[in-house]
């Protein structure tokens, strides 16, 4: 068996076990459900009003709007949510039995990563079933949807082996906050409520030099049916994801040294 | 008894001083929220009708409220705690009274709840938010965040109390944030425009908490919003509190 087959026979079978896991434990899926929707409901329900605002200039409506954030919001917590899951194989110990088991340990990472993005999938499609049905407007063609699921799934892998590498590291279910707190705020440090020209003081500082800012954009405009910032995206998440590759490496390391 | 109730209460502020991770997130959580909330959302004073000039000071009632479900939460997980490890039953063979064991198992929530509202004045008029009611208005914002604290206090009280695991003060938690995101607490009521979450918002006991909050902060005396707010905290302290009693008497009786 080669090196790849080798990977991918691991990786399957710890994707599998992690989809399989989720979709029979409910307690183990529904937050990863329940939170987009909560806050797509709390966001697009109670501050719909915020379009009236003079300068806020997106067509679609304040619906469609906070249907990209949740999107993405929903991808990286999935990641975040998958973590904890690395987290809770090691404090119960199966981890430990999978380092032993897997011929290639770099598979066991991609299979959490595969795990995080059919998750993922099943939630934005719940997530935007919902919005439909809320009247939610889209203008994007289905090739810009496609380019927006795309996006997401990006954001969800990078967001697990952001997860995986803190994970791997602490070995204990009280990662949880570490995993969860970086992500959060890098999220909400970006024009979530109104287009980035509206954002006022520090945080429309901040939030223009925040990747998830140009992703946000970008999940709008696929939306919205005119892309907008997808190239320097692409190049964000690139850059995001081989730094998190190389953390998850490194979170892999400090779980083999410690046996 | 009040010895029995300062015994308990000093060993549940004893337990969050010694755990500083205890204090430290659900102060600084609050805080980070707003601070991103009052940039997010500051574009929205600009519409006709919203009651403030700034949506930090529309906003700082928000961190009070949540402020006061972590000190509850963090209450609750305690006593939960202390079910499981078996004090709970250790001390129902003392002479200690059920009353001053509920009393003095909210003192540490309390504690928490003041520290935090404390902290959240503090910072609110670091950042020049003005109190329209002045120094009194401060006052009774403290007292009216204590209000709250006891309120949702009570209730992790009988959730640890009636379940007596940490994970299920842990599941309700998250009812109370949803209630708070389905509430008054982001944007004024009569500017909502979705007519099912303006309903909502109406019926939820929490926008009259935070409208009681805020009015002190941006409207100035409103007998109204203060009444609201304290009689909705005062009947969830005694409704929570005698549902917490009697959860107290089974668990003991089960002992």
């Amino acid at each position: 068996m080669s090196t790849l087959a080798r990977t991918r026979s691991v990786a399957l079978a710890v994707a599998w076990r992690n989809i399989h896991n989720a979709f029979k434990n409910p307690a183990i899926l529904l937050p990863s459900v329940m939170f987009p929707l909560f806050f797509f409901v709390a966001f697009a329900g109670g501050l719909s009003g915020v379009q009236n605002v003079e300068d806020f200039d997106f067509k679609s409506g304040y619906t469609s709007f906070q249907f990209a954030f949740v999107c993405i919001q929903a991808a990286a917590f999935g990641g975040v949510f998958t973590g904890f899951s690395i987290a809770a194989d090691f404090e119960f110990g199966f981890a430990r039995r999978l380092l032993l088991a897997a011929p290639n340990r770099g598979g066991i990472v991609a299979g959490y990563v595969i795990g995080a993005m059919v998750r993922a999938v099943f939630v934005l499609s719940i997530v935007f079933a919902a919005g439909l049905i809320s009247g939610m407007r889209v203008d994007g063609s289905l090739g810009d949807l496609l380019a927006l699921l795309a996006l997401a799934l990006a954001i969800s892998a990078t967001s697990t082996l952001w997860a995986a590498g803190i994970a791997m590291r602490m070995r204990s279910m009280q990662a949880g906050p570490v995993m969860q707190m970086p992500v959060f705020i890098l999220l909400f440090l970006a024009p979530v409520y109104v287009p980035l020209n509206l954002v006022a003081g520090w945080v429309h500082d901040v939030a223009r030099y925040n990747p998830f800012t140009a992703a946000l954009e970008a999940a709008r405009g696929f939306v919205s049916g005119e892309p907008t910032k997808v190239a320097i995206t692409a190049a964000c998440l690139a850059a995001m994801f081989t730094l998190a590759v190389g953390w998850a490496r490194g979170g892999l390391h400090s779980a083999e040294r410690a046996g | 008894m009040p010895a029995q109730v300062g015994l308990l209460a000093g060993r549940a502020i004893k337990r969050i001083l010694r755990n500083p991770a205890q204090m430290i997130f659900p102060i600084l959580f609050p805080l980070i929220l707003l601070a991103v909330n009052a940039s997010g959302l500051d574009a929205a004073t600009s519409l006709p009708g919203f009651p403030s000039d700034s949506y930090l000071d529309f906003a700082l009632a928000i961190p009070f409220m949540q402020g006061a479900l972590f000190a509850a939460l963090n209450g609750g997980q305690d006593l939960a705690r202390d079910i499981e490890g078996g004090f709970l039953d250790r001390l129902a063979m003392t002479p200690m009274s059920g009353a001053a064991l509920l009393a003095g198992q909210l003192g540490g929530a309390l504690f928490m709840g003041l520290i935090s509202a404390v902290l959240y004045l503090v910072v609110g008029l670091a950042f020049g938010v003005g109190i329209a009611t002045g120094f009194a208005g401060a006052l009774v914002l403290l007292l009216l965040s204590l209000a709250v604290s006891t309120a949702f206090a009570c209730f992790g009280t009988f959730v640890a109390l009636r379940a007596g695991t940490g994970e299920a003060v842990q599941g309700f938690f998250p009812l109370f944030f949803v209630l708070l995101f389905l509430s008054s607490a982001f944007f004024p009521r009569d500017l909502i425009e979705q007519d099912w979450f303006r309903a909502i918002a109406t019926y939820n006991p929490v926008s009259y908490m935070v409208e009681g909050i805020r009015s002190l902060v941006i409207a100035g005396w409103d007998g109204q919003a203060l009444a609201q707010a304290f009689v909705i905290a005062g009947l969830a302290i005694v409704g929570f509190l005698a549902l917490s009693a009697r959860a107290l008497r089974t668990r003991l009786v089960r002992t």
